[in-house]
Parts: C-alpha cells; structure tokens; sequence
C-alpha cells in the first residue's frame, strides 16, 4: 500500500545519481554554510543559479517534490514577512544610508531599498539550498546515507541510526495504521467530523500503544544488531559505500573554489556585506 | 570419544528482577552435528536456555547463576555476546524485527561490516550464501516487499555468512504461516547436513517441528528437564501429554482407537509408522463411531453480496464476494497472506467503503453505518492486545468505549458484568502491565464486549500461545459462543484452532471464497491446502497411510470426539 515517505529516492542515470552521497554531502554542507555566511548578493545569486542548474540535470520531477517545496516556500514567507514586521528599518542600520520608497525613516513603518534590498538577500538564502537538499535526498540511494554520514566523520553508531530510522519507518506506519483502526473501532474519532479537542484527545490514544509497540521493537532490535556483533569494533566496513572516483574529486574541487571565492569576497567587501549604495 | 559442543553441568541461573531461579539444575550435553528440538510451555525456561547459548546471558540480562555452562569450550560467564557470536548464529522469533537492512543484500553484509570486510570479499560471501538459500532474486529488495517465510531465510543466511557451526533457532514457527513452517522445517533439516551444523530449535510445537528429522528431544518444566531422549522414545510413552504439551494428533487418534503407543515402530514418523493391528483398530473406531449431523444455524446475521474492492484500478482485492454468516456460528478465515483476509474485515467493520456489492447485518444495511456505529454492533480484535490497549488500568480499559459513548449511567455495573463474564473482576484495579498475554487478550475482548456487539472478529487469536494459554483463550471464546450465542469469525493459519474450535472454515484465493465447508474437509483437500498455504494435518496422512476408507470422514469424527472430551472435562470442571 502507501509506505512511501513524504520524498523519496528514485534511480535515474544522472550524473548526480552517480556521484558518491558523501561529495553529495560534503557539497550540500559546504554550500550551505557558506551562503549562510555570506550577505553578498552576486555570490547569492551565484550559487542560486547553480544550484537551480544542478536541479534542473537530476531530472527531478516537479511531481515528486511539489509539496516539500509548498511547505518550504510558505514558511521562507512567513519568516520573511516577519523578519519585515518585528523591524522595517534594519536594512537601512545594514547599510548606513536611506533611500526611501514609502514612509519616513522617523516612523516605526516605512520601506526602503536597503530593506527590501535586505529581504531579497534573505530570500536567496533562504532559497538556494533547497534545490541542493533536494538533490542529496533524492539521487542518494538511503542504503548510502549512513556510509556517507560516516565517512564524513560521524562514528558511524550515530550513522547507522540514520539507517535504522529509514529501515522501520514503514513499520511504525503501519503499527500506526492498525492501532488507528482499532482505536477508531472502539469509538475514538479521529476523523474531519470530529472536533478538534476530541480529535487531540483520540490520537493521543495511539501514541501510547504505539509507543509501547516500539519499545518492543527496539529491544528485539537492538540484541539482533548485538548478536551480530554490531558496536564492538571501531570502525567497520560498508557493503553499499562508494569509493571515490575522479568525478568524486572534481566535484569537490568545484565546491572548494566556490566556498574560496565566498571567503575572498569577505576581505574584498570588508566584511559579509556587499553594499551597492554607496 | 567425541565432546560436547555444548555442555551444561548442574547449571542455574536466575534473572536480576525475579525471586526465583528460571533454570534449576540443568545437566546437558549437545554433541556436535546433532539436531535437539528443545521444548516446553512459556515460563518453562526454554527461551532462557537459548539467550545461555548465544550470551544474551549474563551480557544483556544480567542475573545470578551457578553450575557450569560452556558452548564450544568456552564458558559463558566468561565469553562476551562478541565472542559467542562466531559460534553461535541465533535466528529470532520475529524475523521482521531481525532485519536490519534496507535491502536484502546488507542484511546479509551485516555482520561482516561489523567486522570490517573489504567489499570485495563480502560480494564473494553473499553471493555465495544467497545462491545456498535460494534468495538471489530478492537481494535488492527491501523488507517490507517479501514476505515472512523469505524474511526467515534472510535471517538464516544473515548468520550462516558467519560460517558458525551451531545454529540456534528461537520458536521459527511462530511467525509463518503452515506452508511456510513445513518449508522452514526442511530447509533447517537440509542445512544441518550439507553445512555440518548442530541445530538447537527452541518451539512448542513439536508435531510441526517432528516433520524433519530431530535426533533428540529435550523437554523444561519450572526450569527442569524433564525429559531428554530421541523423540521415538518420548512419544511412545506418552510423555508429552502429562507434561502438558501438545501431543502430535496423529498419536492421539491411534491411542483413541485402542493402539497401544508402545507397540508403535517409527513413530515420529506418520508417513511410516507402523504398529500392530493398527489397520484394523482405526477401521474398528471409524465404523463404530457415529458423525453426528451438526445442526445447521439458519438465522443471518451477516449477509455479503457481491462485495468487490480495489486499492488500485483493475486489481481487485475483494473480488465480487458473497458470503452469510449465521448468528451462534463459530467460523474460521483462512487463506494466503495478501488474499483479502484483513481487507475483508476492513470492510465489514466499515474502515474500507467497498466499491460495488452490499453488506446487511441482522437486517440492516452496514452502509449507512459509521464506523463506531458499526462497532457496537460487529467487535474487532487485533492479533496483537498492545496494540489495542490504551488505558493504565484493567477497569478504565474496559470501561472507555461506553465513557466515549456518552454513557455515564450504568458503566460501572455494565463494566462489572462484562469483567466477570472474562474472568478479569479480581483484576479490575490491577495495572494493565502487570497481566500476561493471555490476560491482556482478554482485556481486550472485554473492552469490545461491553458494547454488547453480536459478532467478533479476531485476528489470530492465539498466535505465538503455547498450548495452556491457546486452550484458556479458545475456552474463553467457546463458551462467550454457546453461553451468550455470539458469533465469531477467527482469521487464522492455525490448522489445529480452526479443526478443533470452529465448525464452518471459508477459504479466502485472490479476493473470492474457493472453498466453505467443515474443516475436516478442508484439511483433507489438496489443492485447497496448497492455494491456503495451510499444511495438511496428520490426521489426513494417517488416514492415508493405513487406508482408511474416508480420510474426511476420519478427521470429522476425530475431532468430533476430542471435542465430547473437551465438553465433558469442562462439565465436569465445572461442577466441582
């Protein structure tokens, strides 16, 4: 039936599909951080379109990503209204000068260039990284989640959590399923008919067996992972793990000058931000 | 002289939390190649024994111990579970939760990348161990896609990549259905042989277990052996029985015609056995053994009609359906996983709406029903109480669906009633954690009775029950039957529960009723067994092996007097 997640991954000859997870990663965090750092917006704009570029070759289909990418864009909204909201006159504290659109600098709401200068940085930050999140999530194959997270320096007990998360979530959906019914069956709605209190109170009903259910589930589990000698060795070995191949090493070197030129404008700019007014 | 691979010497051991110890003195000697059935009722100490083996004890449950336990010459209070592990691979219950992988190939990998292989050398060695257990074309699939029996072949391989030479089995039966068992069973046989292992199955069903070959057999009761012998020997003295366990029902329809065990040679063996004038004092207790007509029960109560159901286009689960259930019947649902069982309860209690075909139950159409209107009237009972059971105590579980309903009158008498009728009033203030499985089943039967319904539903009622808690549970549902006239459909692959409890068994095949007869039929027809991956009972291949007349009408009549016995024990129990 439905055990899909919210997004999943899909094989696809790409060559991002090709790519080892880990330079998917080491990529997706180095970008990110980067651009987290940086206010620049030619930079922003920079690695917005390349990351849009890169989308647009994984050959992921609006399909299978629309909701994900809703909810992203509701909630960047939100937070960018807000960020406007709670202090109208921060772009122009930023960047030291006025040039109004709207409204005096006196007044508590007023507009800006800097601020909607400001706001547009926001944006870009905000937007740039999903399309690369998107890529690492859906051109990796999961089995190479934990290995990549691994080879990345995490010890890999924490990796494998990763994987056992993804190996039982269908599980506990469907434990949620047939808790749900029952629970329903004996009279607990749960459905749009209700009210919203009784709706809370009904599935609060299924969290409790469900979480008894996977306590259960977790000892087995865990002793299975024990007897076979999961957790005694330091390290171990990946059966799915990728070596790195010479597209692996390109694709990096293409990162590392990126996240330079993001350094050298900092020392170009004097600092994080690039400021066209004066 | 050959040592013991495994060897016990005056070994006890008690866990942490408890007052007693769960293993008493056990003397034990396993030899290497040898395949020792270990059997006994839950609290036994069976299980115990095991996690002994593969170091879970003292490691993961620590407890007290004394004596001397050594596997493979090392002793386990010394070894760790790493240690034990190269010499011991454990396949568990549930090989579900076994499975660790996200695909079929790294769970097979598991074990090896906990010891650092290099890839290339684990390719080798699963390749080499999928080709053994016929499980090359599953390798990238994932858990959820194959079902319990291959799941179960995953976890063998998983721990035979170990090349470890003992292979300890924790109740493989408990999760498959018939056919899949049978098929266990012989590959556990095959195994053993062409991989030089020495095979300790921990299960309490001994006549499903007794199909292979089984060199010895170790009986526990209160953590005592109590019997430690080849299988032959147990069985022709009648052990099992007075032990409380399960006697094969094949032995138990020789005794009934006057066959004395002893005097049977090959008896582990029902294709084979053989025995003095047994031909002719079967004959003898056929002839004089009258079938009594059942009287058929003539009132609908659940009537199904032309009931068709789809998750996707054009692949109908429910397939143009029709089916009556009469009020007072006790009926089994049997078929294949995956062949509508579930989906046909979905859709009578109203969590699925069908997509053509009608549901009338006592009359009324079920449609216009939601589902907890549905509920009042049609009980469902998931196979598994923890996860029906929402409240902390006994009273509050039972009481919740009237509070739900608004009823605040009558709950406490209403609550009371329906607590006696299940045996649980002395219980009613206990915390729900405090009960055992077969308690908190009964808990949940409560708290779907107190909305006076007129039909259950149970998913597997007594999946993974050894025999006392299987006879308390189907008891228990027997008399709620006669006493109360309630109707209930169990939906099981258990062939003894559905001959020996229930009078009317409908075959479920790609969404269609195939077969609606008595069990004794069913369980003496072929082609039926095989697309219900049921297995069929020995009662059938006695029949066949001393040719009786009527194999169906031997069974019929088998179970027709287990079940007088059964009355009349009650009755008896009853009256004291």
């Amino acid at each position: 039936m439905n055990s899909q997640f919210l997004i999943g991954y899909s094989p696809r000859k790409t060559f991002l599909h090709r790519l080892n997870g880990s330079t998917k990663l080491i990529g997706f965090v180095a970008l990110s951080l980067i651009g987290m750092i940086t206010y620049d917006t030619r930079f922003l704009a920079g690695i917005f379109l390349f990351s849009g570029i890169l989308f647009y070759f994984s050959k992921i289909s609006y399909q299978e990503i629309a909701l994900v990418l809703k909810v992203i864009m509701a909630f960047a909204a939100l937070n960018l209204i807000m960020v406007y909201v709670f202090a109208p006159g921060y772009g122009m504290t930023i960047y030291g000068t006025q040039h109004m659109l709207w409204g005096s600098p006196q007044h508590y709401f007023n507009l800006s260039w800097e601020e909607v200068f400001y706001i547009f940085n926001l944006f870009l930050k905000y937007t740039f990284a999903v399309p690369l999140a998107l890529i690492f999530l859906l051109t990796t194959n999961p089995s190479e989640f934990a290995a990549s997270l691994n080879r990345i320096g995490i010890p890999y007990r924490t990796s494998y959590a990763v994987e056992i998360a993804l190996r039982y979530i269908p599980s506990v959906q469907r434990d949620y399923r047939t808790i749900s019914l029952a629970q329903q069956a004996r009279g607990y709605e749960i459905s749009k008919k209700a009210k919203l209190r009784t709706r809370i109170i009904g599935s609060a009903q299924i969290i409790l067996p469900l979480i008894f259910t996977s306590l259960d589930r977790i000892e087995v589990v865990s002793q299975a992972m024990e007897l076979r000698r999961f957790g005694h060795n330091k390290k171990r070995t990946w059966y799915l793990a990728q070596p790195f191949a010479l597209r692996d090493f390109l694709a990096l070197a293409t990162i590392a000058v990126i996240v330079i030129w993001g350094v050298v404008l900092f020392k170009i700019n004097g600092g994080r931000f690039w400021n066209p007014f004066k | 002289m050959i040592k013991p691979i495994i060897s016990f010497k005056d070994f006890s051991f008690q866990y942490e939390a408890q007052a007693e110890a769960t293993l008493k003195h056990i003397n034990l000697d396993i030899y290497p190649g040898e395949k020792v059935l270990v059997a006994g009722a839950s609290g036994s100490g069976k299980s115990t024994l095991g996690r002994c083996l593969n170091g879970l004890i003292p490691q993961a449950y620590p407890g007290k111990f004394s004596g001397s336990c050594t596997v493979n010459g090392k002793p386990i209070t010394e070894s760790s579970i790493f240690d034990l592990s190269f010499d011991v691979g454990t396949v568990l219950q549930d090989p579900d939760s076994q499975f660790v992988g996200l695909t079929v190939v790294e769970d097979l990998a598991f074990s090896l990348e906990n010891d650092c292989w290099s890839q290339a050398k684990m390719r080798q060695a699963t390749q080499k161990w999928a080709a053994r257990l016929q499980l090359k074309p599953l390798l990238q699939h994932a858990p959820q896609e194959i079902s319990g029996g291959q799941k179960q072949r995953v976890a063998m391989a998983g721990v035979l990549i170990d090349e470890s030479k003992i292979l300890l089995f924790d109740e493989p039966l408990a999760s498959l259905d018939p056919a899949s068992g049978a098929a266990s069973i012989q590959l556990i046989d095959q195994l053993t042989t062409s991989e030089e292992l020495t095979v300790i199955l921990i299960e309490h069903r001994i006549e499903e277990v007794l199909r292979g070959k089984i060199d010895r057999l170790v009986v526990l009761q209160d953590g005592q052996i109590v019997a430690n012998g080849q299988p032959e020997e147990i069985l022709r003295a009648s052990l099992l029985q007075q032990l409380g366990l399960r006697e094969p029902l094949y032995l138990n329809a020789l005794k009934k015609s006057g066959v004395s065990l002893q005097s049977c040679t090959e008896i582990a063996d029902v294709k084979h056995i053989t025995a003095p004038q047994a031909k002719e004092k079967l004959e003898q207790w056929m002839t004089g053994t009258q079938l009594k007509q059942p009287v058929p029960k003539k009132e609908e109560l659940l009537k199904i009609k032309n009931l068709t159901f789809s998750y996707a286009k054009d692949k109908p689960v429910i397939n143009n359906l029709s089916l009556t259930i009469h009020k007072g019947e006790m009926v089994s649902l049997v078929g294949r996983n995956g062949t509508g069982k579930s989906t046909l309860s979905n859709l009578i209690t109203g969590f699925l709406t069908p997509q053509q075909g009608t549901l009338t139950f006592s009359g009324k159409e079920l449609e216009a029903l939601s589902v907890k209107e549905r509920a009042e009237q049609i009980g469902y009972i998931l196979q598994n109480p923890n996860q029906m059971i929402s409240k902390t105590t006994v009273f509050d579980e039972v009481a919740s669906g009237l509070r739900l309903r608004g009823i605040t009158a009558e709950i406490e008498d209403k609550t009371n009633a329906v607590l006696k009728v299940c045996g649980l009033y002395e219980m009613r203030h206990w915390p729900i954690s405090a009960l055992s499985f077969g308690q908190k089943k009964r808990v949940t039967i409560a708290a779907v009775l107190v909305l006076e319904p007129q039909m259950l539903i149970l998913d597997e009622p007594t999946a993974g029950q050894d025999l006392q808690h299987y006879t308390e549970i189907m008891t228990f549902l027997e008399n709620l039957n006669r006493k109360q006239q309630l109707t209930i459909i169990l939906i099981t692959h258990d062939c003894h529960l559905m001959l020996e409890y229930t009078e009317r068994t409908i075959v479920l095949a790609g969404g269609r009723v195939i077969k609606d007869a008595a069990p004794a039929q069913i369980l003496t027809d072929e082609e039926v067994i095989q697309r219900a991956a049921l297995a069929k009972t020995s009662l059938f291949e006695l029949a066949d092996r001393f040719r009786l007349p009527s194999a169906t009408e031997f069974v019929a009549k088998f179970i027709q007097a287990e079940r007088k016995e059964r009355a009349d024990e009650q009755s008896i129990s009853n009256r004291i």
